[in-house]
């Protein structure tokens, strides 16, 4: 057992009942496969991923079906064998209820595997650049809900040396509990990919931090370091404190330090990555396995039998649900992710991607419908809970008058979103809604701004082009004149004008005898 | 006496040699109130403003010759960023800005088009590509959806095509308030 490490505390924090115990009492079980697979092209952080298939396809499973098209984007494998039947917009799991490009597969029942990369075993003896590649083949990314490629944030580029991984483990959020029971079953690989990760990154100590509410999980990570002599590895158990798995959050507990506003952990030396990230990263260089699917947490009061379930990536919601044991009649509202930090989700026939770590289905007494907002009291409670050490109420007044500049004076977007001021707010002012409209609001200021730029760009340049091929109409036009000039000298001239007054002189004797003619003519 | 007006005088000569000085080493070329107007304006080149372009309404506003609420696709955002920079009191906006159109991108219709290229030549920021009898297409990203090539096109095949909010550049609502409370502008 490994000694008790010195903890440090972070701001705030809220203590919630953590309904944990709902589902994560049975082992996970495997959902089959339904009739049609969603892949969205973006699961993740970053670019969308560009599609390798035509409709028409057959693949296989484990094959890139569309690949990351950018530095900061990942690849998306077909979870099973199958055709493509359509690439066009679907549902998809966001809170806009917005549709978007999806790679739609129609299983054949085959499983029939693609060729798969060669398994790594002596992982030590690789690059890490190698290592990386292999992630970034196998489009893992980060898995707790974010979904940040994987491959980008293990590439700590020279930069800073980072000393600590830290694994987050604390799942803190009420009712989730597909990290928990991945711990529990699958210990070894999240060791090994440990392993793996530190000799990419270079770490020389590794902390789990892990909530005390979880002493199993814990237990058998501490079994597994045993088993597999991981002594740099460690297992710190955090009190259970909500958001103490936020990554800020975690990293202050663990180590004391504070991430710099505008920083990345990176800066004091520390990288956090999801628990099950491990394991999927463990798959991908052990065993050759892409990421194809994922454990879901199915819980609430609002399905009959809640628990954890390893579903194949782009299976519909609904599916996962009546698998699962299908709705009580209680549910009143679909969450996605946690009560505190998920959102509601517009449409249950949405797919699960590889940010879906939890499917709330809430009875009303659980997600009660929202409050009218009354005036703020200014009570401060929102600043006492608050785990980065906000002002919510400041900004909040902000937001409201839509004053973005003074809105992010106070360092909006440090916000981490985590729901405890709206939480303990008693005039029930859905304070992280006001939050979340003033940063996409200042982000599409932002894009805008840039249009314009690049439309000022584009209309100088026009407008120097117009000017200059004026400036050469103009340059040519001269240039001919002189040259009509130059050819048509002194005795050119005179030769004009004598051929001119030759020309006068024949009209004038041209008239002179039409004249006579017609005197002569008429005199008759 | 004497020494003091001296000095005053010796004084004044100085600051003013000094003055005259950095008023030519320091010279500003350009109009920088008028640059950051331009830099807030929208930079659609549309001529709703009833000037030929965004730099020469900014150089209006900045000369006084025009108000700041004449820009209809900068709307009320822009209005009050011009009447901060320029500490003048916000104005409505004008009658034709008031009604504020979403974003629209051009759209060239391909089996209509019979590439005449007049609308090649009316784009402010050469957003549409073709040649002479082919087909022409607009560059969506660098569409401004200023409509000035919808007159010029002698049948009528460019449409505009309202910008759909995706996933991406989805926003989140403001919250709606509750009727008892004041809602803000």
């Amino acid at each position: 057992m490994a000694e008790q490490r010195t903890l440090w505390s972070f701001h705030g924090g809220l203590h919630l009942d953590d309904h944990k115990a709902e589902s994560n009492q049975r082992p996970v079980q495997r959902l089959p496969l339904p009739d049609r697979l969603t892949l969205p092209l973006h699961q993740h952080i970053g670019q969308n991923a560009e599609p390798v298939v035509r409709v028409g396809d057959l693949v296989k499973k484990g094959q890139v079906v569309a690949r990351a098209s950018d530095y900061v984007s990942a690849s998306i494998h077909a979870p099973t064998s199958g055709r493509v039947v359509e690439i066009g917009d679907q549902a998809i799991p966001h809170p806009s209820g917005l549709s978007d490009t999806c790679i739609v597969i129609e299983p054949d029942g085959q499983e029939d595997w693609a060729e798969l990369p060669e398994p790594i075993s002596d992982f030590r003896a690789e690059t890490p650049a190698d290592l990386r590649d292999r992630i970034r083949w196998a489009g893992i990314v980060g898995l707790g809900g974010a979904a940040f490629p994987t491959a980008v944030k293990v590439n700590t580029g020279g930069g800073r040396a980072i000393e600590t991984l830290i694994i987050n483990a604390a799942e803190c959020e009420p009712y989730i509990t597909c990290d928990d029971v991945i711990m529990r079953e699958r210990a070894h690989d999240i060791i090994d990919g440990i392993a793996i990760i530190r000799h990419i990154i270079g770490a020389h100590e590794c902390l789990i931090g892990i909530e005390d509410n979880k002493p199993e999980a814990a237990e058998a990570l501490r079994q597994a370091i045993a088993d597999k002599a991981a002594s740099e590895t460690e297992v710190a158990v955090v009190p259970t404190l909500y958001p103490s798995g936020g990554e800020k959050q975690l990293i202050r507990l663990l180590t004391g330090r504070e991430v710099p506003s505008h920083g990345l952990p990176a800066d004091i030396g520390v990288l956090c990555q999801n628990v099950a990230t491990t394991a999927a990263v463990a798959d991908a260089v052990l065993r050759g396995l892409p990421l194809i699917d994922r454990v879901v947490t199915v819980t609430g009061k609002g399905v009959r039998q809640p628990g954890n379930f390893r579903v194949a990536l782009g299976t519909p919601i609904d599916f996962v649900v009546a698998q699962s044991g299908g709705y009580s009649g209680e549910a009143h509202e679909l969450l996605l992710g946690g009560p505190m930090m998920g959102f509601a989700l517009h449409d249950d026939q949405a797919p699960v991607t590889k940010a879906t770590n939890c499917l709330l289905a809430a009875s009303l007494q659980e997600a009660p419908a929202p409050e009218p907002e009354r005036p703020c009291i200014r009570c401060g409670e929102c600043a006492r809970v608050c785990p980065a050490e906000l002002l919510p109420q400041q900004m909040f007044w902000h937001a409201r008058a839509h004053d973005f500049d003074r809105v992010q004076e106070y360092h909006l977007f440090d916000c981490i979103e985590c729901g405890c001021c709206a939480y303990v707010c008693p005039a029930q002012i859905p304070l992280v809604h006001y939050y979340r409209y003033a940063k996409t609001e200042i982000w599409t200021q932002e894009r805008e701004r840039r249009k314009s730029d690049l439309a000022r760009r584009r209309h100088d340049a026009r407008q120097e082009r117009l000017e200059r091929i004026e400036r050469e109409r103009k340059a040519r036009l001269r240039k001919k004149k002189e040259a009509l000039d130059k050819k048509s000298g002194s005795n050119a001239d005179a030769s004009k004008k004598a051929a001119i007054e030759a020309a006068m002189k024949r009209v004038a004797e041209k008239k002179a005898a039409q004249k006579a003619e017609t005197q002569t003519s008429g005199g008759e | 006496m004497i020494a003091a007006i001296l000095t005053i005088a010796g004084l004044a000569t100085v600051f003013g040699l000094i003055l005259g000085y950095s008023a030519i080493r320091f010279r500003v070329e350009g109009d920088p109130i008028a640059d950051q107007i331009d830099a807030l304006l929208p930079q659609t080149q549309c001529g709703q403003c009833s000037f030929a372009g965004c730099r020469p309404y900014a150089e209006a506003i900045a000369a006084g010759e025009a108000e700041i609420n004449r820009c209809p696709p900068g709307g009320e955002t822009t209005m009050i960023a011009l009447a901060e920079l320029l500490g003048r009191d916000p104005v409505p906006l004008d009658d034709e800005a008031a009604a504020e159109k979403p974003k629209a991108v051009a759209y060239i219709v391909e089996e209509e088009c019979i590439g005449c290229t007049l609308c090649i030549q009316a784009c402010p920021v050469d957003a549409i590509m073709g040649a002479a009898k082919q087909m022409h297409t607009v560059i969506i990203d660098e569409c401004t959806g200023c409509e000035l090539c919808l007159p010029p096109c002698p049948v009528e095949c460019i449409h505009m095509h309202p910008l759909e909010a995706t996933p991406q550049t989805w926003k989140w609502p403001f919250p709606a308030q509750a009727p008892s409370e004041v809602v803000d502008g």
